[in-house]
């Protein structure tokens, strides 16, 4: 077994447990923490496709900022594991089961598909992950999508003020 | 690595998300599978990319090909943070409002 191989193999078992403990953690802090365990794992996955640009934007982006928002959010309103009160056995149920069978019918088409026979993916090399091949297509060929995405960015800030703001015969939240 | 790998890893933990989503109330936590089904498709489409570049640099070395899979994960991630920046701003004004996360509470449009 080489040394990607085992890479791999441990970035896939931290992900998947990372991901499961997020969704049966009854403390939504410890769902948070979960979560950038995940993304941590990803990054490695991103690093281990030699898409370095893309794993550090992950890094940054969803395990720096998005995380920290959230965990903001969750100390904003004092949560903890008695905040979720309707504990429906047979949603849970439902839930696992039709979730399993999606996962069981998608996993099986995979095993099974002739297309996929045989392809692999490049791990270790290949340069398109680098920061100066991406950033010259992005400014090249991308370059009104991520003008426009400065918008979206705009207006998601001012949404974000405008709900958040206070009326003014709103009482003050205690 | 085999695709198949990549392809199994990220369906997995895209049912995850998908599981979390339907079984959690609290709607921080549902929040937060979306994201996690989102980095499934993330982690999909950077696979695929190198694939497709393995399959291109055999016929041309100086090939590009798979650059574009991942410039869409980067605006993936641009469209995450806004929509994160915007639910977490509607998630407080819900808090503020019903003093509860709970989506269960969310059922009042129906009266």
């Amino acid at each position: 077994m080489s040394i990607t191989e085992i890479l791999f193999w441990f970035l896939s078992a931290l992900a998947l447990m990372g991901a499961t403990m997020v969704v049966i953690s009854k403390n939504p802090i410890y769902s948070i923490i979960w979560l950038i365990v995940v993304f941590f794992a990803i990054s490695g996955h991103y690093i281990l496709l030699n898409a370095q640009f893309i794993a550090i934007v992950n890094l940054i982006v969803y395990a720096g900022a998005i995380m920290v928002l959230f965990l903001f959010v969750v100390m904003l309103m004092n949560l903890n594991s008695q905040t979720e009160p309707q504990k429906n056995t047979w949603l849970k149920v439902a839930g696992a089961i039709s979730g399993g069978s999606l996962m069981l019918i998608m996993v099986d088409v995979v095993r099974s598909a002739a297309d996929m026979q045989g392809k692999t993916a490049l791990v270790k090399e290949g340069n398109i992950g680098l920061i100066k091949n991406l950033g010259r297509v992005l400014f090249r060929d991308y370059v009104v999508p991520f003008e426009i995405a400065s918008i979206l960015f705009l207006s998601a800030m001012i949404g974000a003020v405008v709900i958040g703001k206070r009326e003014r015969d709103e009482p003050a939240a205690q | 690595m085999p695709i198949q790998y990549y392809i199994t890893l990220s369906v997995v933990l895209f049912c995850i998300g998908v599981v979390g989503v339907l079984t959690r109330r609290n709607a921080i936590i549902i929040f937060m599978c979306v994201e996690l089904m989102l980095n499934a498709v993330n982690l999909l489409m950077v696979a695929f990319s190198k694939m497709h570049h393995g399959n291109a640099l055999a016929t041309n070395p100086d090939s590009l090909a798979g650059v574009e899979a991942q410039l869409f994960v980067f605006f993936t991630m641009v469209v995450a943070a806004a929509e994160v920046s915007v639910g977490l701003a509607i998630i407080v004004m819900l808090y503020r409002n019903t003093h509860s996360v709970d989506v269960n509470f969310l059922n009042r449009l129906k009266n």
